[in-house]
């Protein structure tokens, strides 16, 4: 094993309980706005999907490339709007 | 990686939590949304500047048309989507993700031209196309039964747990040969394949109720494929984000249930066994009857009393009622009558979804009681109005040990002195199972869409 799979097994593990400790208190009506906005952040896939993308030549890859592109984008631009419009409808409830 | 990149991806993963943690509080949510989305611009923008030089001439036709068909279907879907959809909508986003997370890591297989990969990328390419896989499919799934594609009531045959086991072993044992033996494209395709349908498997039993937990678990399951991903890629911005959303992910799936007061477990494979057990309690609904008044005298009944509690449901949401239920309140509030709302912790079909809807209609907060808070006054209140509300208020969550819903906290609506329904049709609620709460004398039902009856009881109680 090499000295840079543990440093990102480090990160991960650290990555793990940051995850847990950043969330520990929340209320009951955000339950579902927060979920909705952890499932934009995965959308960082795109990087992944772009940078396999990027490099593909044969008609396989391009084609898993491209679908990976597009999936990956709905998840991030649908995952940050419709977050956005959950998180719209409560303005104007604390006057 | 060049210092640069690094640093920006640093960036990037401080935004995330930073977004993370402002979503966790009501004041700063739609903050910590826009910060996440920061964070993802930049994450997003320097791979493509730093990667631009590289790029083959089909990679940036790809690139390009693939980010734009997916921002419009993205931006159309969250726009267009009506409020009691955004559960689903939440499903196909995260299953998406889920899907490309396992294409990212088929792509890096199919580079090693059939060799058999070294074990520390081939573990996380593993990973990312099972678990990705699975979050895909159950991810569709979840979205099919909320849509009502699907029946919503679980679909469990005999021998299901066994079957959903082998589907399991088969992966693990396709798992073992990729890592030990060959690279193959059939072992890997093999993989996905069976992935698919183990997600499939997996949500088919459970019921349309319990979507909102498992959309949880689904979406903590895909961060994990994107970590897995980022360890196959060698990428700082995968692993953490994608770590970040699988913990997070997590711990909210455990909150959700716990606000249902079901263990996880419970919720994913309560279903399973009860084949039985389910065909013989169903309530017979035939032979009992209910009583359904007119608006008039019920409009009478709440102008004439002292306390209503009113108990907001799906069926408030799918009529749009919000503001037809505040107009009544209003009026019933001039004629002295002390009105309060409670809020199940999850009526309608997402946490939240009532505070939402009834801040909206600029309800005021103070009227908004918690499940806790109000059970206590159900005793003292004049008349319970339960607006297209039923699986939250049904007594069987007490009383009957074979019910599916047996456990979950429901508000003790059969306590107040009497009980007003507001119902399109006898039709049992999201969970699939009857009321017997409708058949109780002190219960009188109006039924027709939740936003006319409301309009109608508004009129009637003018002219009371």
């Amino acid at each position: 094993m090499s000295q840079h799979l543990v440093v990102l097994i480090t990160y991960f593990v650290l990555a793990v309980f940051v995850g847990f400790e950043v969330i520990s208190k929340v209320p009951t009506i955000l339950h579902t706005p927060l979920m909705s906005g952890s499932n934009a952040i995965h959308g960082i896939i795109l990087v992944g999907a772009l940078l396999i993308a990027a490099h593909a030549e044969t008609p396989l890859e391009i084609v898993l490339g491209f679908v990976a592109v597009v999936l990956a984008t709905t998840n991030v631009v649908g995952g940050f709007v419709v977050t956005d419009r959950m998180l719209e409808m409560f303005k104007g409830r604390r006057h | 990686m060049t210092i640069a990149t690094a640093f920006a991806y640093l960036l990037a993963a401080v935004l995330f939590i930073v977004g993370l943690k402002f979503l966790s509080s009501p004041r700063g949510a739609r903050r910590g949304n826009l910060v996440a989305g920061a964070g993802m611009v930049l994450a997003v923008g320097w791979t493509v500047a730093v990667l631009w030089q590289t790029f083959t001439p089909a990679g940036i036709a790809i690139c390009v048309v693939g980010v734009a068909i997916g921002s419009v279907i993205g931006t159309v879907g969250a726009r267009r989507v009506h409020m009691t959809a955004i559960p689903q909508m939440v499903a196909l986003f995260n299953g998406v993700g889920g899907g490309a997370a396992a294409l990212v890591a088929v792509s890096e297989l199919l580079k090693l031209g059939g060799a058999r990969p070294e074990f520390q990328t081939g573990f996380p390419s593993v990973f990312a196309i099972v678990i990705g896989g699975i979050s895909f499919a159950g991810s569709a799934i979840a979205f099919a039964k909320l849509q009502e594609l699907m029946t919503g009531t679980p679909i469990t045959f005999p021998g299901q747990q066994v079957v959903n086991g082998l589907l399991a072993v088969v992966i693990v044992a396709l798992a073992v040969i990729l890592l030990a033996v060959t690279g193959s494209a059939v072992v890997f395709t093999a993989l996905l394949a069976l992935a698919l349908l183990l997600g499939i498997a997996f949500v088919l039993p459970i019921g349309g109720a319990d979507m909102p937990v498992v959309i949880s678990l689904l979406n903590a399951c895909t961060g994990l494929a994107v970590a897995a991903s980022g360890f196959v890629l060698d990428n700082f911005a995968l692993i953490v984000a994608g770590t970040l959303v699988g913990a997070s992910g997590s711990l909210l799936t455990k909150l959700m249930s716990d606000a249902m007061g079901r263990s996880i477990t419970n919720i994913l494979f309560g279903a399973f066994g009860q084949v039985h057990v389910g065909a013989g309690s169903g309530f017979a609904a035939d032979g009992r009857s209910v009583r359904a008044g007119s608006a008039d005298d019920i409009g009478t009944m709440l102008a004439y009393s002292r306390s209503v509690i009113i108990v907001p449901g799906y069926g408030l949401a799918v009529a749009q009622a919000q503001h037809a239920v505040r107009e009544l309140a209003d009026l019933l509030e001039k004629r002295g009558v002390e009105v309060t709302y409670a809020i199940h912790p999850v009526a309608g079909r997402m946490p939240g979804h009532m505070n939402v809807l009834l801040a909206e209609a600029n309800v005021p907060y103070e009227q908004l009681k918690e499940m806790d808070s109000i059970n206590g006054e159900f005793k003292r209140a004049d008349v319970a109005l339960v607006v297209g509300a039923n699986d939250v208020v049904n007594p069987a969550a007490r009383n009957s040990p074979g019910s599916p819903i047996f456990g979950m906290p429901i508000l003790n609506v059969d306590e107040a002195h009497s009980v007003v329904f507001l119902k399109r049709s006898m039709r049992p609620g999201f969970a699939g199972i009857d009321n017997e709460l409708l058949y109780d004398p002190k219960t009188v039902m109006l039924f027709g869409d939740a936003k006319e009856s409301l309009t109608k009881l508004v009129a009637a109680v003018k002219g009371a």
